[in-house]
């Protein structure tokens, strides 16, 4: 089979990277119609896609590690985002502003994210073959304990001093917070602007440090674990790998890194929607990730930066795209959201197909395997 | 006295078993409900209020779960996709008053229109669904999110044009609620109704639903429906008794999806509005954890699961609001609402399942 495998790779059909391709074509062309109707200029959209790389690459590739080991698309990043937000609301309450501020609001996230993803690790651990439904539903339960905590035990309990991001009645924190001391100061700390396009300069540096790590990780024995965990649980662990807190392991860095990511997202952002700001993030991200050719068991740092330049660039252009054609602004608001859940159900209903395939490729394999076992020993 | 012991022993070991059985979560749940009732009357909520809004919202959403039974049953999980067959009530009811039916025959037209609906987009499902053996629950639920989205588009771009459901200025696209007065508010739940000082029974809507759980259970009892449990605990073992897996899965799919159209009308009929657009979108979960928290698990489920699912999950969802507010003025019924509803299928999930694909 392995022999199999490696002879047609070489001769990939045109038809099959069609396939292999679809999702992010289909955006090319999306993208490609919709762009001319919008009437945006170049650099205006460059300008955009450029905040918006800043924005959320470092969010998107907090994915990667867990798909890594083989738990698929990680719904329970949310987790994440709210440990930065916690990590905001304390930082910006006790008035701690621009970037040690944000390194602070990273610092109380930490332990959170790592407690949450140690959680959450452990339920997938109890869930396997079902990781990504169960993660999903983890995100909410875990959303329900964040508005819990946010908005009854802040202030009653855990103490917040100024007013202005508690609530009129005493406890519970505002449904904004402004991030206005913050807002974009990581952006602007190396200002550059290039032919009227602002670059985010000491962003994308942290996002190359992060991609950098991430390259070092594969390659560590931690990650070469992982890598062994997510092809096939049962061989590593004869192997002696520990599987179980391989996985928690993997859970709980993705889940660090998107607490680290929502606080670079909402400093550009310059509020914080605080109870709504994370229930859509995990939703978009994983759509751009998989717009950029990803699947649930493969991805990688290209898919990461492909995705986020076509998924928002559709973003972008979609509503007034859609005002143009049927004279609703509204459609085009309808039209991203259906683009971004369909391309979600079309990554998974491709890669649960594959998966199907291949295992009825293996059974028959293996069923051809032992019948040619068995006629050796009668023959014997 | 040695057999004493031994007897104790049993018996404290069926209760052990009993109690396993019965869930621990599942316990906690009913005793909270209980704890809600034996504290109404102290804090100074109105007990027979109290109960009529558990039992009116009861009758509301007892169809929408008695929508997961079939799927359950065949091995295809927790019905997340449940949007999908809301989606054909809500054509169903639009169309029903875009026709001009008013009155109880707006129900039945809006039932009988929403059918093919039912049927058309239950097959389709069916079908996506048996190709993806295994990975149903995730797939459903991103089926049911994307057509919701879909349908926010149609809604906008189909041809409606009664005055009383399109946006007045535009004079098209429907408005996100419809007032159904006049149309079918309360129209099973004012049928037989009883009354008693503050207490009020919605008879008619109580029916229609035991006569669906009753068509439900019945089915289950046919051949087909017996293939169908057998699909659901052993599909290697059904297709080698010659079942047809994926027909049989197929019909469960569109039982499911045509259930959750009633399902939608009937809730609509109590609730007095037609909610469109992003309405649907988490309809699914509170269903889900109902039968859940019933006593059903990812592949087995029963109308008594249905009955006392719902009727823990609503009592809880009405009673604590009020009994919580009185008591500690603070309304935290929608974040306990929300983590009891996602923690209950949190706890489904991670149990093992015999049988598990």
């Amino acid at each position: 089979m392995n022999k199999n495998k490696v002879s047609t790779k070489p001769s990939r059909s045109i038809g099959e990277l069609l396939r292999d391709n679809s999702v992010p074509l289909m955006f090319i062309l999306i993208c490609a119609v919709c762009i001319p109707l919008s009437g945006f200029s170049p650099s205006y959209l460059l300008d955009e896609i450029i905040t918006r790389m800043g924005r959320n690459v470092f969010l998107i590739l907090s994915l990667l590690i867990p798909i890594m080991a083989g738990m698929g698309l990680n719904f329970g990043m949310t987790l994440g985002a709210m440990a930065g937000e916690i990590g905001l609301i304390l930082a910006s309450d006790w008035q701690i502003v621009g970037i040690p501020g944000m390194v602070l609001a990273m610092i109380i996230s930490i332990p959170i994210s790592m407690f949450l993803g140690f959680v959450c690790g452990t339920i997938l651990n109890m869930a396997k073959g079902r990781e990504m439904v169960t993660s999903y539903i983890i995100s909410y339960f875990i959303n329900g304990i964040y508005q819990l905590v946010v908005l009854y035990l802040m202030g009653s309990i855990i103490p917040i001093i100024h007013n202005s991001i508690k609530l009129p009645r005493g406890y519970g924190i505002r449904n904004t917070v402004s991030l206005l001391e913050m807002r974009q100061k990581l952006d602007n700390l190396i200002p550059l602007t290039i032919g009227g396009v602002k670059i985010p300069v000491a962003t994308f540096i942290v996002i190359g440090l992060l991609c950098v790590f991430i390259i070092w990780f594969s390659k560590t024995k931690l990650g070469q674990d992982m890598r062994a965990v997510g092809q096939d649980m049962q061989v590593a662990k004869d192997a002696g790998i520990n599987v179980e807190k391989t996985r928690i392991i993997s859970i709980i860095i993705s889940t660090v890194l998107a607490g680290f990511g929502m606080v670079i997202y909402l400093q550009n952002m310059g509020n914080l929607a605080t109870y709504s700001a994370h229930s859509q993030i995990g939703m978009f991200c994983i759509a751009a990730l998989l717009v950029g050719g990803a699947s649930v068991d493969k991805a990688s740092i290209g898919n990461v930066f492909l995705g986020v330049i076509l998924f928002h660039l559709m973003f972008i252009v979609a509503p007034t795209a859609g005002a143009k054609i049927t004279g609703d602004s509204m459609i085009g608001e309808y039209f991203r959201v259906f683009v971004s859940y369909a391309v979600i159900t079309v990554a998974l209903v491709m890669y649960e197909t594959k998966k199907r395939k291949a295992k009825s490729r293996a059974g028959e394999q293996l069923a051809a395997d032992q019948a040619a076992e068995e006629e050796l020993s009668e023959e014997q | 006295m040695n057999e004493n012991t031994l007897e104790k022993r049993t018996f404290k070991e069926r209760a052990k078993e009993a109690l396993k059985d019965f869930g621990l979560p599942r316990l906690i749940i009913t005793g909270f409900l209980l704890l809600l009732f034996i504290l109404a009357p102290f804090v100074g909520a109105d007990l027979p209020t109290q109960i009529t809004n558990t039992i009116n919202r009861f009758s509301w959403n007892a169809v929408m779960v008695l929508a997961m039974v079939p799927m359950v049953h065949s091995g295809c999980g927790l019905n997340f996709g449940l949007p999908l067959g809301i989606i054909s009530g809500l054509l169903g009811a639009t169309l029903s008053l875009q026709f001009g039916f008013t009155g109880p025959l707006s129900f039945l037209m809006a039932i009988i229109i929403s059918t093919p609906f039912a049927v058309v987009l239950g097959s389709f499902y069916g079908w996506l669904l048996n190709k993806i053996k295994g990975g149903e629950m995730m797939i459903a639920t991103y089926v049911g999110f994307s057509s919701v989205s879909f349908m926010c588009m149609m809604w906008l771009l189909l041809p409606y044009n009664k005055p009383d459901m399109v946006w007045g200025m535009a004079g098209k696209g429907l408005r996100t609620t419809i007032s159904l007065e006049g149309y079918y508010s309360q129209v099973l739940a004012s049928f037989l109704q009883i009354n008693i000082g503050n207490l009020s029974i919605p008879v008619g809507a109580l029916l229609f639903f035991a006569l669906l759980a009753f068509l439900m259970w019945a089915f289950l009892h046919t051949k087909t429906g017996t293939a169908m449990t057998a699909v659901g605990s052993n599909p290697t073992f059904a297709k080698a008794a010659g079942i047809n897996v994926d027909k049989v899965r197929m019909i469960s799919v569109i039982m499911s999806t045509w259930l959750g159209a009633c399902g939608i009308l009937v809730y609509e009929q109590g609730f007095g509005f037609i909610q469109l657009y992003m309405a649907p979108f988490y309809m699914a979960l509170p269903a889900v954890s109902a039968i859940l928290i019933g006593g059903a698990s990812v592949n087995k489920a029963s109308i008594t699961n249905v009955i006392i699912g719902t009727f823990l999950f609503q009592g809880i969802v009405t009673m604590t609001p009020t009994v919580m507010n009185n008591m500690i003025h603070m309304d935290m019924s929608e974040v306990i609402r929300i983590i009891v509803s996602n923690g209950m299928i949190l706890y489904a999930l991670t149990r093992r399942t015999e049988g598990a694909k």
